[in-house]
């Protein structure tokens, strides 16, 4: 009986009808080229990664060194964005700062996405109490406007870089929760989930194998949006004096510290401001753009 | 609908003790002492335990949360460490000039927000949608904060049209009576301060209406752009409707759930971006209060100005859903 199954078996398609089959991938980056806002916002996001990972290579100055009898010259050909109070080249002080910006943004959504997704998971997947009282925490962080536990969280832990990243990705974490919650309770009904329980597969390579492929594209969508969140109250919060302390080039401590001179030099505050907006604009066109290829859901 | 509402205020009891819960623990999860970070390195040890007691941090942690909870239904919010005065008194005027703030700022959210969106879903792929669009998806990622100090540049220090800070003249001050100075001045007969009043309000309401806006404006367009392809969209034209009326009554009737939920959401978030809008503006509302509890580490001021605009948040929310079902009689809740 069993020769039978070998996989000389005529029925598995050939080698050529296996290649004619678009995954779902393929297709949602057709569909993405096609989007011309998208594909600005997917340029923005290129172009400020490479700002941060070259940084040392294109800034003309350092980030610190103070030169105080350069203070608040304007913008010129040697100082493109002009200096601040110290002297500091505010270019190479915006350059830097995608560095921070860019680097919160990734690693708090990471953050969030990894204990989120972990919470959602075991909340969808086993029910019961276990899932009512993860719910029930989710419900009671969303209850919160975000920006204002954050500043809690730092106001607890203390004003830093370090903890305005933790502030971000505590208050993140929902998101991602109630996303894959929801995407284990539809993915737990699927035949093919019954079919691998039935071969006898584990919670563990079910949840690994099938829930997570399974909703990896709206974390994708979900993720990027949250990314444009988080610089902006990373920013926010380096504003407020709660994140990045100096000499970080933090782009909101940046506004911060140069508010007060915004009569003498407006080009203090303007730079780090665009940076922030252009960056967090970046993002958001591309997660649009993604949630309109990727998820089936909203396609029109 | 009595019992919808009914279980929906049932669902509010666990969030709200949630909510109280983790405000109780932000002073108890200071790393270290709590008493000594708030006191300062300096501080004797009989200060340190004296503030020990004083907090309440002696007990075991349940009974501080029963004295807790017990103290909130009664109305008490703390002692601010720094004025000595019940948190309950000071809080009122502060969170009067939030509330107006944040209403002008809803009112010009609102109103231009939904008329973008409907004009722009009424001429899909005009130029007005297409620039009403782009404008909406920059004031998404506009940081307020930096909106609001190019404000302050531009329109107050460049052109010297509004004021840059504050709520009233400061040397002819609003006598406050409900702590609304839009109400107050007028109940007076200040008609001149009323106007001073609207001029301070104009800048921060801008900036905080920004972010509401584009959402409410992005989510009545798609909104509008799904109800207008229905049939009965159809038939109200064969009919010969005016398009206007098509579009303001019959289409936005029905496009307005969404709308509704998103203003809902905003509202309340619009009271997180008040602390940043406040900051910029010295707006003497409950961000301020709350920003200067942080820089003096006036820990039970934090915390209760915290709870106040989580409650209000969840308060606005619950108005919300009950909203729907006045908004669209075809919602039934099971």
């Amino acid at each position: 009986m069993p020769e039978i199954a070998t996989n000389t078996s005529p029925i598995l398609p050939p080698k050529e009808a296996e290649e004619k089959v678009i995954s779902p991938w393929k297709e949602g980056w057709k569909s993405f080229r096609k989007n011309k806002v998208a594909l600005v916002g997917l340029g923005i996001v290129t172009f400020f990664i490479l700002i941060a990972i070259f940084a040392p290579l294109i800034a003309p100055y350092s980030f610190e060194g103070q030169k105080l009898s350069d203070k608040h010259l304007a913008p010129s050909a040697e100082h493109w964005f002009g200096t601040d109070e110290f002297g500091r080249d505010i270019l190479s002080r915006v350059i830097y700062g995608s560095r921070i910006s860019i680097g919160v943004g990734f690693l708090s959504v990471a953050g969030s996405v990894v204990v989120g997704s972990f919470l959602g998971i075991i909340a969808g997947y086993y029910g019961r109490w276990i899932d009512t009282i993860i719910s029930r925490v989710f419900d009671i962080i969303l209850a919160f406007p975000s920006i204002l536990l954050a500043i809690a969280v730092v106001a607890v832990l203390g004003p830093s870089l370090r903890n305005a990243l933790i502030a971000i990705a505590i208050v993140n974490v929902p998101i991602f929760g109630r996303l894959l919650r929801s995407r284990v309770l539809t993915v737990k009904e699927e035949e093919y989930v019954t079919a691998a329980k039935a071969i006898g597969m584990g919670d563990g390579r079910i949840l690994l194998h099938h829930v997570l492929p399974n909703s990896l594209a709206p974390i994708i969508v979900q993720g990027t949006l949250a990314i444009a969140t988080a610089i902006i109250e990373c920013a926010a919060l380096g504003f407020l004096g709660l994140g990045a302390q100096p000499p970080a080039p933090e782009w909101g401590k940046m506004l911060a510290d140069s508010r007060a001179f915004i009569i003498q030099a407006p080009w203090t505050v303007l730079f780090p401001g665009l940076a922030i907006m252009l960056t967090v604009l970046g993002f958001n066109l591309m997660g649009d753009g993604l949630r309109d290829a990727l998820d089936p859901r909203m396609k029109n | 609908m009595f019992s919808y509402t009914v279980r929906r205020l049932g669902s509010l009891i666990p969030v709200l003790l949630g909510m109280a819960f983790i405000v109780f623990m932000m002073i108890r999860a200071i790393p270290g002492n709590p008493a000594q970070v708030i006191l300062g390195q300096q501080a004797t040890e009989e200060a340190v335990a004296a503030m020990t007691k004083e907090l309440g941090l002696d007990k075991p942690w349940f009974i501080q949360f029963w004295d807790y909870l017990s103290g909130l239904l009664k109305g008490d919010l703390g002692v601010s460490l720094k004025t000595n005065s019940p948190v309950s008194e000071e809080i009122g005027p502060y969170l009067m000039a939030t509330i107006e703030l944040a209403l002008i700022a809803m009112i010009i959210a609102v109103v231009i927000g939904v008329n973008a969106g409907i004009i722009s879903a009424w001429f899909q792929n005009s130029w007005f949608d297409y620039v009403a669009m782009v404008i909406a998806l920059i004031g998404l990622s506009m940081p307020i904060f930096w909106l609001g100090l190019m404000e302050q540049y531009i329109i107050s220090i460049q052109w010297d049209l509004l004021p840059t800070t504050g709520r009233d003249n400061i040397r002819d001050p609003v006598e406050a009576i409900t702590g609304l100075y839009l109400i107050d001045t007028l109940m007076q007969g200040r008609v001149d301060q009323f106007f001073e009043v609207i001029k301070h309000l104009i800048l921060p309401g801008i900036a905080l209406a920004t972010i509401p806006m584009a959402i409410i404006a992005r989510m009545t367009r798609s909104s509008m752009l799904e109800v207008m392809r229905s049939d009965f969209i159809r038939t109200a034209r064969a009919k010969g409707m005016r398009m206007f009326w098509v579009v303001y009554k019959h289409s936005f009737k029905n496009a307005l759930i969404p709308v509704v939920t998103v203003i809902g959401l905003q509202t309340g978030l619009l009271l997180g971006g008040a602390i940043l809008t406040e900051n910029i503006f010295g707006w003497p509302g409950i961000g301020t209060y709350i920003y200067d509890a942080i820089l003096s580490r006036d820990y039970p001021v934090i915390q209760s100005g915290i709870l106040v605009i989580a409650f209000l948040f969840v308060m606005i929310n619950l108005v919300v859903d009950l909203l729907y079902a006045a908004i669209d009689p075809r919602i039934k809740y099971k």
